[in-house]
């Protein structure tokens, strides 16, 4: 198995277990935290399988990098979301009953 | 088509003006936010319908960004579909921008409400006409930020909430997606749609590719069952809002599925085609009934969207293996259903929120009396409600007629059941509305007045929705252009 | 926790995985060379560095679009100070030792960011990078309490927030007012384009993180109970 291969191997691990916790917690900070795990996974897997077996590909690096700019953007604009929820409820999770 | 770059480049304007215009109503003083964003209206329909005249005279064509062509480069496309989207966002944010201009005096969400937009405008039209997966994917993100920030713009505890519940479902759904993206360029090494319609896809990883950016579209598109983030936002949003999102944002998600679809055609595609249509028809009814048990007005109009996506997703088992007659037919029916939903939906909700403005309640209980009074608020909402329901001569009509008759062509006897039995739902919904706006109440006998300019951008917004039906030949035509379903009758 | 949620997680999550590592198993040997198509084209491009030329040249739309993103963000997260307005800042921890260490490490990341930003165009870095150090810097600063003169006006941090996206938006423009392709910049001036836009993108990006993080209201007293109207209703 080469390294690339490996990477994208464990970007699959990655997604899988931010998957997993996103679904079964109900906290907000937990939910986030496992998208930015599942984000870490998918860019892991979109750079190792595009270099499995071609060598290094600039295309997908600079993807990855437009890719994490855009999750630090969304995940800051959450964590506002959030502190700005959580100062008018005191709740960390969303009601459950819409 | 090789076509002059100044025509070319009315593609890439219609993305950069809407971006300086953010920029530009971010930085004016907060009174000339809104006047400022009225006079753009202006240079915005002008070159949607120049781009509309260069598709009319030149046939599709592309723009090579930055020059550098496919694959290295992002292209932007100029065929009906996309050229069509884009006269269709001008057509709904023009009515609703001039709601919002008198919607929001002398509010506070004013303040950034503009920039928002117009980043909403600019996501819009770069879905519509980009060839690129990756750049789509850029789209998506920058569309459900500026609906998330929309929505939340109310700033109140509900608006959080809701606002927060779409942010999580966008974001899963754009890393669902991304993955796709990661799969094709993994087994393709290509990010160009037109390119991987070019290559072989019997292998698995177009499949799931296909089935985890379906699966990411379909959440963005609140279809059944994945719908629960939409209401609360549909309906609790600010009105000139929940008219955008209802009538353009959850298309943007519907039209990159269309393309990917057209695009790669893995092994199996008519078993999931089944499922995506079946899962349709459950929207339509599972929507209609949660509309009919709405007790606010504007929710019992975003339960109406949750069912009305329903209709666009039964695209996939008319026309994936049925022949090419009934394949037509089914594109036909679905852009023209695409088309009268966005209008006669941005009119209802419009006409919602002038009617709810008058009777100072979201409770569909307290429009007792109105009938009498606000003639005019109910006029717009009965005349979208025609949309709605798909009655003769409204945009909605054709385009179930047109899907019943591609269900027939096709042999697809559970799709008609379906077509039918939705638009009866829909029409209870509808007149539970006008029950309760014609209760004669000895209660109440004064209403607000709404300013002129929400009636009037209401109701006009209602008109075209119904003459649609009637014009609905010509655009149809135009929108098979560069299409796999050709331009001949 | 229910066990009917562990459950519907674990399959989701299960299947979800087979399903990629059956696409990974079996994907088919690329067909196109996008590697070779980048290092044939480079010479033409406005950076040495094929990520940068990547980033900055053949799919500058992406990191336009994506300098909006993060505009975008910052815009929500003032429009909902609006809607809500704060306490006092209290962020900041007045310590001397503090102060003392950051009078000693700012200059040097500033340093580090400049250089980052520099490098950029023949080596790994570039303006994100760049401005994610700025904006650390400037956390640093105002954890200690201190403030940047001249930043205290609201329409001057608003100008150098939108700075980087005009910037972008100007350069992309220009050509087509030449005639040539959207964002398609001549050979001759294409480095010093690229250049200016770097610099305005990371002004923009480094406030704008900053922005974001101070936006989100420190919870120095507990949450503030303004709106209880939250509260799970009965029905729909």
């Amino acid at each position: 198995m080469s390294t690339a291969l490996f990477h994208a191997c464990i970007g699959i691990l990655l997604c899988t277990m931010g998957l997993f916790a996103f679904i079964v917690h109900r906290h907000l900070l937990r939910r986030l935290l496992a998208f930015n795990v599942m984000g870490s996974g998918c860019f892991l897997l979109l750079v190792g399988l595009a270099q499995d077996g071609r060598g290094p590909d600039p295309v997908p690096q600079a993807l990855v990098l437009t890719g994490i700019v855009v999750a630090v953007a969304s995940t800051a604009l959450a964590l506002v979301i959030f502190r700005r929820w959580y100062r008018v409820s005191g709740e960390g999770q969303l009601p459950e009953d819409v | 088509m090789t076509v002059q770059p100044a025509t070319a480049n009315l593609l890439a304007w219609l993305v950069m003006l809407p971006l300086a215009a953010a920029v530009l109503t971010m930085l004016l003083p907060l009174r000339l936010r809104a006047a400022a964003s009225l006079v753009l209206l202006a240079p915005m329909t002008l070159l949607a319908l120049m781009l509309g005249a260069a598709l009319a005279t030149h046939g599709p064509f592309v723009l090579a960004l930055g020059g550098w062509a496919t694959p290295l480069g992002i292209a932007l496309q100029a065929d009906g579909p996309a050229v069509g989207m884009t006269l269709l966002t001008v057509a709904i944010s023009v009515p609703c921008a001039i709601h919002a201009a008198a919607y929001l005096r002398g509010h506070a969400e004013a303040e950034y409400f503009w920039a928002l937009f117009w980043f909403l405008w600019a996501s819009l039209n770069t879905i519509w006409m980009s060839t690129d997966i990756f750049n789509l994917y850029v789209g998506i993100e920058l569309l459900g930020l500026a609906a998330v920030g929309l929505v939340a713009l109310r700033g109140d505890a509900e608006a959080l909430a809701a606002a927060m519940r779409y942010l999580l479902a966008a974001l899963l759904g754009s890393l669902a997606y991304l993955i796709g993206v990661a799969l094709l360029y993994g087994g393709h090494g290509s990010l160009s749609l037109a390119h991987l319609a070019q290559t072989d896809h019997a292998q698995a990883t177009t499949a799931v590719a296909l089935a985890a950016m379906s699966l990411g579209l379909a959440l963005k598109t609140a279809l059944f069952p994945l719908h629960a983030w939409l209401p609360p936002a549909h309906g609790g949003a600010l009105t000139p809002v929940s008219a955008l999102l209802s009538a353009l944002v959850i298309k943007a998600s519907f039209f990159i599925m269309l393309r990917l679809w057209f695009a790669l055609a893995p092994p199996g595609l008519s078993t999931a085609a089944t499922l995506l249509g079946l899962l349709g028809a459950f929207a339509v009814f599972w929507g209609g009934w949660k509309a009919l048990r709405q007790s606010r007005l504007k929710h019992l109009v975003a339960y109406s969207t949750v069912a009305q996506i329903g209709y666009l997703f039964l695209f996939f088992p008319l026309a994936i293996g049925t022949g090419e007659a009934a394949a037509r037919l089914a594109w036909d029916g679905t852009m023209l259903m695409l088309i009268s939903h966005a209008l006669a939906k941005a009119a209802m909700f419009l006409a919602a929120g002038n009617l709810i403005l008058a009777i100072g309640s979201p409770r569909i209980a307290d429009l007792a009396g109105i009938g009498r009074y606000r003639q005019f608020s109910l006029l717009s909402f009965g005349i979208a409600g025609v949309g709605i329901m798909g009655l003769p001569p409204s945009g909605g009509f054709g385009a179930k007629w047109l899907l019943m008759q591609s269900a027939l062509a096709g042999g697809g006897w559970l799709w008609v059941a379906v077509l039918i039995g939705g638009g009866l739902l829909s029409a209870a919904y509808v007149f539970k509305v006008f029950r309760h706006a014609f209760i004669e109440g000895p209660k109440r006998d004064r209403f607000e007045d709404p300013p002129a300019a929400l009636e009037i951008t209401a109701l006009v917004l209602a008109l075209v929705s119904l003459m649609i039906g009637l014009a609905a030949h010509g655009p149809l035509t135009w929108l098979r252009l560069g299409t796999p379903f050709g331009v001949s009758e | 926790m229910s066990r009917l949620r562990l459950a519907a997680a674990a399959t989701a999550a299960l299947g979800f995985a087979l399903a990629l590592a059956l696409a990974v198993i079996e994907r088919p040997a690329a067909v196109l060379n996008l590697p070779a198509l980048v290092e044939a084209e480079i010479a033409g491009a406005g950076a040495l560095h094929p990520i940068t030329a990547v980033l900055l040249d053949f799919r500058s739309f992406d990191t336009l679009l994506e300098v909006g993103v993060l505009l975008l963000a910052v815009i929500v997260a003032y429009a909902l100070r609006e809607a809500q307005p704060d306490g006092p800042d209290r962020m900041g921890l007045d310590t001397p030792l503090l102060r003392a260490v950051i009078s000693l490490l700012l200059p040097l990341m500033l340093l580090v960011g400049a250089y980052v930003l520099w490098a950029g165009a023949t080596r790994p870095g570039g303006a994100f990078q760049a401005g994610a150090i700025l904006a650390a810097s400037g956390l640093a600063l105002r954890l200690a309490g201190l403030r940047v003169g001249g930043l205290d006006r609201a329409w001057r941090v608003h100008a150098l927030l939108a700075l980087g996206l005009a910037v972008f938006v100007a350069a992309a423009v220009l050509p087509a007012l030449a005639g040539h392709a959207m964002l398609d910049h001549p050979a001759t001036l294409a480095k010093t384009i690229v250049i200016v836009v770097e610099i305005a993108l990371t002004v923009s990006i480094a406030l704008g993180l900053l922005a974001l993080f101070r936006l989100a209201p420190p919870q120095v007293d507990g949450p503030v109970f303004e709106d209880r109207r939250s509260k799970p209703r009965g029905g729909a």
